[in-house]
């Protein structure tokens, strides 16, 4: 490359790391100024003991839980039998699966609200526990794209054809096969959709506020209408969650193509 | 749920060729739990809402909804809406592609670039409330860099105008999902450009330039197009940036629908209904788009 151009790339570099620190930079500072005069930990402290915290939070992380549990049992029995037996679907399946970025989270809450209501034939919003199923439904729709691209490269890099066969001389059901040789084979994969949901899950508020439960996005947003600096202490908690979440999933792709591959 | 029913198929029929004649249907049973589940908790909300749209108080079919778009302060949610998604993709996408094009292409260290596509990787998810307040903490009236350029630069930003809660002061804050996600979609685009075909312009005697507007610009433009609609769809339905930041006054589309879930402000369920189904079409060409870019681009990237 010529002196010039490494110029350029340097300059744009500098400004777009410059646009992306900053705010980063500033929210930290931001968040330690809850003592007057000198920097502390307080904002963070009246953070992790407000009790709303920790229940949102924890109401949070178990329909994250849940919210993975059901995306990993209607997807990967869904990727595999693709694969094996109806290849001509596959078409419509990632069809389906991409779905959910073309229609806005907000409008698929909204056809919730309309169709599952009292008196309707699936009453799920009749009860606090009904809904909490539906947002666990809703939040598994929003990860359904991430949760099947995962699973289906996972699937790419085994030979699932020839696992089934063995596993069937071996006299094992389908449930076993699924659960026993396609899930271990594809565990890196699913993990990987599983923390991306979970990245997505954890501060989602439009689907959690419009059905009114007592989730972590909604007292996000509370608590930026009614405080100073915890909400910059939360963004920063927020990001290190979100960075978390994919760190993760980077340290396990490193692990991905031997234990997906491994002959015995 | 899923493994149910397929130890029903397998019971039935253990994998002989022969019969597959009457296993066909079975077949099926294996995708069923998927199809059922994608049926009533994705297909059938949306399509009630569409026809919803185009239904009257009584249950009649009527277009008056559809039409009842145009009064002017929903007609000025969609032009605002699409203005704010329009200028936050176009922006994103060009700085997005040059910050792809610096760490590919630039010749910066080989370790900037796994840690520009990480990064992107993070801040493409950060969005929503935790984002709002990071921008507040920085841009807001008495954020940490307005206080740092009004007493060290003597530039009063909120004296000139800006506000964070403004429909510039919203771009910028989209523009810290909009750009990392260009980053992650377009880095693999500019890696397909090869080291070839600047090897076979320059020996034809292409300048540089020649090079860029002959070769990478054709190449690239469909990915390009591709993305700057995806992040267009993205930005339109975005809700929780949005209203975190300015509540529920600024009037864009996404807030608007809320606004109509949470209280019918607009006195009519139907309205609503022909609102989302707004919402719908304009993500939907945005992404049948994007479908039609992509399928040009990867010509280029096998």
């Amino acid at each position: 490359m010529k002196q010039g151009s490494r110029f350029w790339a340097w300059l744009v570099f500098g400004v777009g790391t410059a646009y992306f620190i900053l705010p980063l930079l500033a929210t930290f500072e931001f968040s330690l100024r809850k003592r007057r005069g000198e920097y502390s930990f307080d904002a963070y402290r009246s953070v992790f003991e407000d009790p709303n915290f920790q229940t949102t939070f924890t109401y949070s992380v178990v329909v994250a839980v849940f919210t993975i549990l059901l995306g990993v049992l209607l997807v990967v029995p869904t990727a595999y039998w693709i694969r094996l037996r109806l290849p001509n679907l596959r078409p419509v399946v990632e069809f389906i699966t991409l779905l959910p970025l073309v229609i806005p989270a907000i409008v698929i809450v909204f056809g919730y609200i309309r169709m599952f209501g009292s008196n309707s034939a699936l009453p799920f919003l009749a009860t606090a526990r009904g809904t909490d199923v539906l947002l666990v439904i809703g939040y598994a729709v929003l990860a359904l794209p991430y949760m099947y691209r995962a699973v289906d490269t996972g699937l790419r890099t085994i030979d699932v054809r020839t696992l089934t066969e063995a596993a069937q001389i071996l006299g094992a059901g389908w449930t076993t096969i699924i659960a026993r040789i396609i899930l271990p084979n594809v565990l890196i994969a699913v993990l990987s959709g599983a923390f991306l949901s979970f990245a997505i899950v954890i501060g989602e508020f439009t689907m959690a506020s419009l059905l009114n439960r007592p989730a972590f996005g909604p007292y996000l947003q509370n608590i930026g209408a009614n405080s100073a600096y915890e909400p910059s202490a939360l963004a920063i908690i927020s990001f290190a969650i979100t960075w978390g979440c994919m760190s993760l999933i980077q340290i396990l792709s490193r692990f991905a193509p031997r234990s997906a591959n491994r002959p015995n | 749920m899923a493994d149910s029913t397929m130890s029903q198929t397998a019971s039935v029929s253990p994998g002989a060729p022969e019969i597959s004649r009457f296993r066909l249907p079975l077949h099926w049973l294996g995708v069923t739990p998927f199809f059922v589940f994608a049926l009533v908790f994705l297909i059938l909300p949306t399509v009630g809402l569409i026809a919803g749209a185009f239904k009257n108080a009584a249950g009649d079919y009527t277009f008056d909804n559809i039409i009842a778009l145009s009064q002017p302060k929903l007609a000025a949610a969609y032009l605002v809406s699409i203005q704010i998604s329009f200028v936050s993709a176009a922006l994103g996408a060009l700085i997005g592609l040059a910050m792809a094009v610096a760490a590919v292409r630039g010749g910066l260290p080989s370790w900037l670039r796994s840690a520009t596509l990480t990064f992107s990787g993070v801040a493409s998810n950060f969005a929503g409330v935790p984002l709002a307040f990071s921008f507040i903490a920085t841009l807001g009236r008495l954020g940490v860099a307005t206080i740092l350029l009004r007493d060290i630069f003597g530039i009063n930003i909120y004296s000139l105008g800006f506000s964070i809660f403004s429909f510039w002061g919203l771009i910028l804050t989209y523009l810290y999902f909009q750009i990392p996600l260009m980053i992650v979609i377009i880095t693999p685009a500019v890696d397909g450009l090869k080291k070839e075909w600047g090897e076979a312009a320059a020996t034809l005697g292409a300048t540089n330039w020649q090079y860029w507007r002959m070769v990478v610009i054709p190449v690239l433009w469909p990915s390009f197009l591709g993305t700057t609609v995806l992040l267009f769809a993205n930005a339109f339905g975005a809700v929780a940036t949005a209203y975190a930041l300015t509540g529920p006054s600024l009037n864009i589309v996404p807030i608007q629908l809320f606004a109509q879930i949470r209280g019918d402000v607009l006195y009519n369920p139907n309205l609503g209904y022909a609102l989302a189904f707004g919402m719908i079409v304009i993500t939907g060409l945005a992404n049948l788009f994007y479908i039609l870019f992509q399928r040009r681009a990867e010509r280029w990237l096998k």
